[in-house]
């Protein structure tokens, strides 16, 4: 590894590492503007002076505001998000509960997204101007306009109310045993226990949701692989390729794709992190029991510890996903690494 | 008159994309009703709450288009209200960011040095975070409502202004027309309003088109989730967040709010696409 990549990786990562420390700051600041009175709310409605006092204390509200930071942080450093005020559970273990579901709907949808985005992509850039380009035009305009709860709620009509094919919300039927965990993934577990019936049923859960949330990153990745397909097809070696008499199947998929997936990646990526907050309004739209539905119950209830939690396993994943992007370019592409 | 010959031709590349004219009519249909919506809505005394039970969640018909909800009110008159409201809070929120971001961006790249590492700092801080859950953390302490969520979403949502100003005054920096007016002893303001200003003013054009759309869409959001505007203000987010209650019998009380949010962020997607295409040829590729 040459001198330039390393620094290059070092100052990448340290970057990231301050990033992370801002966020807390920032998700201790916004629990401290709160005009709400936690302890109150810790308390209950029906709570005396006397009561509040007495849980600002257990809570360590009463401390200076720096050493209320420093415990906050060594807390964090211990992975204890708190507790919720509401219901008293660690946000921790609720966070370690719920997140699972949350990366099972994340994982499918993404899997969607590339595996139809890539190949279409491909596809309107090929036959560039064609009435398939102009319809995946229309199709990753929409992806990027659509409400995503309001495109849940039109498909739970179709195909849930209306046909009854799906199931329309939740993770699996009450009657349903769910698998013993091994990954916290359903499906996977499902599959690893050999209970194909438990596996069946899940995909028919996660399906609309899926597609819900695959929509707009399927758009965005489309967009992008067509735009950079159309500018490498243009390419020389792509004309010498063709010139020394590449069959266009191996030109399209080996030349000019390879040349084409860096962009492409970099969506993926910076995609993957937005799919977490996007999955908050996919979540609610279907029951989902994932950490967009828990940080929405939370946020109405005004029980904040629980909303900051997912704030920021939300901007780790965030940070973590364009870290890696970042890497990536920084050995993939040797100019970056002189800036 | 070069004036007249440049804007026919920006008409001419306008009508010329089917997609910037869908959204140039989409704009136009949503700004007339938010203009024109008290004098135009069949039912306005459906907007102050007149409560009218004999005639709840009738389905649509002549006499209500769009139908009626859970009280009695007719949809379409509630729609194109909302029409006011969601209007009135993007370009607000988008203002707003605007005008936070833009001073903050071309101070840092006309200052440098370390302002410049400060203020962009303070934006990668703001933008590590994914918008919609930062908006949620921010309502979750500041407590739901309208204003608030419109505050959140301002907080949110200024630091890509921060970043598209920065980046258009580094490379404006590096101009010689700049150095030229430098040594011509032009002071620091006016090189500042006359010439880094207007020359970043496209972009800018095309982000806060867009941005219009994307804010009407998260203030839907946050109204959806019961973060935002409180039932019975008649926002769409929020009309649907009811409906969902009513689903699948009367689907038309959730369908008809969603049909708006998706058309006026399409069209102000599409206006900012064409927007582009015209302001910075360089952008346009394929």
């Amino acid at each position: 590894m040459d001198r330039g990549l390393t620094l290059y990786l070092a100052r990448r990562i340290g970057l990231a590492g301050l990033m992370l420390f801002g966020l807390i700051c920032l998700t201790f600041v916004i629990s401290n503007v709160a005009p709400s009175d936690p302890a109150a709310l810790a308390a209950g409605p029906d709570a005396g002076r006397s009561q509040i006092e007495q849980a600002r204390r257990e809570y360590g509200l009463d401390k200076p505001l720096p050493e209320q930071f420093l415990r906050y942080v060594g807390d964090l450093a211990q992975g204890e998000f708190g507790r919720s005020i509401a219901t008293g559970r660690s946000v921790g273990t609720d966070l370690l509960r719920y997140l699972p579901a949350t990366l099972e709907l994340c994982i499918l949808a993404m899997l969607i997204g590339v595996l139809v985005g890539v190949p279409l992509g491909v596809l309107s850039a090929v036959l560039k101007d064609g009435p398939i380009d102009h319809v995946t035009r229309i199709f990753a305009v929409s992806g990027i306009a659509m409400p995503p709860f309001w495109f849940g709620l039109l498909l739970q009509l179709a195909f849930a109310t209306g046909l009854g094919w799906l199931p329309t919300s939740g993770r699996l039927s009450v009657m349903t045993l769910p698998p013993d965990p091994i990954t916290g993934l359903m499906l996977v577990d499902a599959v690893l226990r050999g209970q194909w019936d438990v596996f069946r049923e899940g995909l028919s859960y996660i399906i609309l949701p899926a597609i819900v949330l695959s929509f707009p990153c399927l758009a965005s990745i489309l967009r992008v692989n067509r735009g950079e397909m159309v500018e490498t097809l243009r390419a020389d070696y792509i004309t010498a390729a063709r010139a020394h008499g590449v069959t266009p199947w191996r030109m399209i998929c080996v030349h000019a794709l390879r040349n084409a997936m860096l962009p492409t990646l970099a969506i993926i990526g910076l995609r993957w992190g937005w799919m977490m907050s996007s999955t908050v309004l996919v979540e609610t739209v279907f029951d989902w029991p994932g950490i967009g539905l828990y940080a929405v119950s939370s946020a109405i209830a005004g029980d904040f510890k629980p909303v900051m939690g997912v704030t920021l396993i939300v901007g780790l994943n965030f940070m973590i996903a364009s870290l890696i992007v970042d890497l990536l370019y920084g050995v993939l592409d040797p100019r970056l690494r002189e800036g | 008159m070069i004036l007249p010959r440049r804007l026919r031709l920006a008409i001419f590349l306008l009508t010329r994309s089917f997609a910037s004219m869908l959204g140039i009519v989409l704009v136009t249909v949503i700004l007339g009703l938010a203009l024109l919506g008290p004098v135009i809505v069949p039912y306005p005394d459906h907007v102050a709450g007149g409560i009218d039970l004999a005639n709840k969640l009738q389905s649509p018909s002549a006499a209500h288009w769009f139908g009626t909800d859970e009280v009695g009110h007719d949809i379409l008159t509630r729609v194109i209200i909302g029409a006011r409201l969601s209007l009135l809070v993007g370009i607000g929120i988008t203002l707003a960011a605007a005008a936070i971001g833009v001073p903050l961006g071309i101070l840092a790249g006309l200052v440098g040095g370390p302002v410049r590492e400060a203020i962009m700092r303070l934006t990668d801080l703001f933008l590590s975070v994914p918008g919609l859950v930062l908006a949620i953390a921010l309502v979750a302490a500041l407590g739901p409502g309208i204003v608030n969520a419109m505050i959140a979403l301002i907080l949110v949502w200024w630091p890509g202004y921060v970043r598209l100003a920065d980046s258009k005054a580094l490379s404006i920096r590096a101009e010689p027309y700049i150095e030229a007016a430098r040594v011509a002893g032009a002071p620091t303001f006016r090189i500042l309003w006359r010439h880094v200003l207007p020359n970043s003013l496209s972009p800018l054009i095309v982000k806060m088109s867009m941005d219009v759309g994307q804010a009407i869409l998260a203030v839907a959001s946050l109204g959806f989730l019961g973060l935002g505007a409180k039932p019975p203000t008649p926002e769409w987010g929020a009309m649907i967040s009811i409906a969902r209650g009513y689903l699948p019998e009367w689907w038309w009380y959730a369908v008809y709010p969603g049909a708006f949010i998706y058309a006026a962020v399409l069209g102000f997607n599409l206006l900012g696409d064409g927007l582009r295409d015209i302001l910075d040829p360089r952008s346009h590729r394929g």
